[in-house]
């Protein structure tokens, strides 16, 4: 089984637009948005939902108000900024815990000398199996301000693979989130290939080096392809050229073309529409050779 | 004042919308780039770097000769960063969040901590502007405890400017926290008016007053504003789409000195987020 993992380091190289694409030319694949963060791939790859299962992970800390002795121990043990502290109109000191701030680490759970700390599991998200027109989807939505973010990626990763295996599909196709920290770690290690889809700016560039590194020190095989090429051709040559330099095969370049937002608007892949870019990018996936 | 320029979607022109304001603003200020995965702001600020600090975070190390492999620590653990299995445990320091609950539960107190690097925050000086740019070190998977220290950097009684990173996680939350104003970025396209509408939920979760930038405006539809409109957002500016912009940015120059008829909308958007955030200029 072929794993392709499409990231970029810079958000809206793309990414989506891309990967909707690939999931439409790849021949029986399963498809996992891993930008639980902000997962898009669902509106141009129209879905009906299978299976919704909750996301539960870590805990949450809640004060007590009515235990509470007003010690300040959890303030002065809490790493997080997440101890709140205000003192009434009475001169009585009280202590809360932003749900926002907590990792969830238990410190002031267990040094509470009152034990006015509950310490609850905390629902974090979902994540959902969804029929397309491409095949089926794992997808996922993480819940506002909540962490572990890369578990939940793996958990997306997992389950594509067990679809994959259980209906003898052939490859995955994983739509990444942006950046370089906990979830695209998540998304990348083990895969077959990482395609960073990049632009022509000073930005592209930066943050394509920096994408290029995590890869390396993953030891992943990575290939670079760069959109929009024709906004800055000066700025793609310099871009392709460094990403050889560090150990990347060159995709291919799409065009600038405007078609795609026409073609997200009309809630279709790009390669579903005759947008002159389509030409392009069934040429990178050709290239890529999964 | 603080503002805080975040977005669901990425790439929809936050940082673009960060370093124009900051010029439009014409006074000292100060710029956070909290995008530390993939910081970009000081690209458009070409300044030599003035100052340059480490940030660690503190992680277990354990003394064999006085850790008897109770198992307390690994127990304690909520995030498997170190591992006690009947013998002496384990570290694994790139999962540890640095919140010092080992070190507290250890009876033998066998256990102290010692920094860990994660990333650097890069000082520069670019004008009126003093850029403060957190930046991870590649392969580390954590970026909030960077955040934090960049924006503990933040100095009172001048006005900033944070540029967050994309997304509603952690991450995110922990640079816009303690703003005075967020300003969305968006695109009206349908992944924009996706990622917004949980940006929003996002910022109205927090109750920080918020409004909205619509970015390469007339290159999709009107739903942004739509949903704008029903859900009482106000829309802040409106950014054309403009291929020049494009082309200006891709070579990493600031749009209201590259076209300066673009000037009067960044310094008008910067009087009206003044005027929002309810505190007076200086």
């Amino acid at each position: 089984m072929k794993e392709l993992v499409v990231i970029s380091g810079k958000g809206g190289t793309g990414k989506t637009s891309l990967a909707a694409s690939f999931s439409v030319l790849a021949e029986r694949p399963v498809i996992a948005d891993c930008d639980v963060d902000a997962a898009d791939l669902h509106l141009v790859l129209a879905t009906h939902i299978r299976e919704r299962h909750d996301f539960t992970s870590g805990h949450q800390a809640i004060i007590r108000q009515a235990d509470c002795r007003g010690c300040g121990t959890c303030l002065k043990l809490c790493r997080f900024e997440a101890v709140q502290k205000t003192t009434r109109e009475d001169d009585v000191t009280t202590y809360a815990i932003d749900p926002v701030a907590c990792e969830g680490c238990g410190v002031c759970v267990r040094f509470c000398p009152q034990r006015a700390i509950d310490f609850p599991e905390s629902l974090c998200g979902e994540w959902m199996v969804s029929d397309t027109r491409c095949g089926p989807m794992v997808h996922a939505r993480l819940g506002i301000a909540a962490e572990n973010s890369g578990k939940l990626v793996s958990i997306v990763r997992r389950e594509a693979r067990r679809i994959a295996e259980l209906e003898n599909r052939s490859s995955i196709i994983v739509d990444g989130p942006p950046g370089i920290g906990c979830p695209v770690i998540a998304s990348l290690t083990g895969a077959t290939l990482v395609l960073v889809v990049t632009e022509p700016t000073v930005s592209g560039e930066h943050d394509l080096e920096r994408v290029l590194a995590l890869a390396r020190h993953f030891e992943m095989p990575a290939a670079v392809c760069v959109n929009k090429w024709d906004l800055n051709p000066d700025m793609t040559r310099r871009i392709e050229a460094m990403a050889r330099r560090a150990g990347a095969k060159i995709a291919g370049r799409i065009r600038f073309d405007r078609a795609v937002t026409a073609a997200q608007l009309q809630e279709r892949a790009v390669v579903e529409t005759e947008a002159p870019c389509v030409a392009d990018i069934q040429q990178v996936w050709k290239n890529i050779n999964l | 004042m603080i503002l805080a320029i975040a977005s669901g979607k990425g790439g929809t022109g936050k940082t673009t919308v960060a370093v124009n304001l900051a010029r439009a603003f014409a006074q000292k200020l100060q710029l956070l780039d909290c995008d530390v995965e993939e910081p970009n702001s000081h690209l458009f600020l070409p300044a030599e770097i003035s100052g340059e600090e480490a940030v660690s975070i503190l992680v277990p190390e354990v003394d064999e000769s006085l850790c008897d492999g109770c198992g307390e620590c690994g127990h304690f653990c909520a995030y498997h960063a170190i591992i006690s299995t009947g013998a002496k445990p384990l570290v694994f320091a790139e999962m540890c969040h640095g919140c010092g609950g080992c070190m507290l539960v250890c009876p033998k107190k066998a256990i102290r901590e010692i920094p860990r690097r994660i990333g650097i925050i890069e000082k520069r000086k670019s004008g009126e502007i003093v850029l403060l740019t957190g930046r991870l070190d590649v392969g580390q998977a954590m970026a909030p405890p960077l955040i934090r220290e960049v924006r503990r950097r933040l100095l009172p009684g001048m006005p900033a400017i944070l540029d967050a990173p994309p997304g509603t996680s952690c991450p995110v939350i922990v640079s816009i926290r303690g703003a005075d104003f967020i300003l969305l970025v968006t695109e009206p396209t349908p992944f924009g008016l996706h990622d917004l509408k949980i940006a929003v939920d996002m910022v109205r979760e927090l109750g920080i007053p918020f409004g909205v930038l619509v970015n390469r405006a007339g290159s999709g539809d009107d739903r942004v504003h739509g949903f704008c409109r029903e859900a009482h957002v106000p829309i802040m500016a409106e950014v054309p789409d403009d291929r020049r912009i494009a082309e200006a940015y891709s070579r990493g120059q600031l749009i209201v000195e590259a076209l300066p008829e673009y000037f009067e909308l960044f310094a008008g958007l910067a009087e009206k987020l003044l005027k929002n955030s309810g505190v007076d200029r200086g």
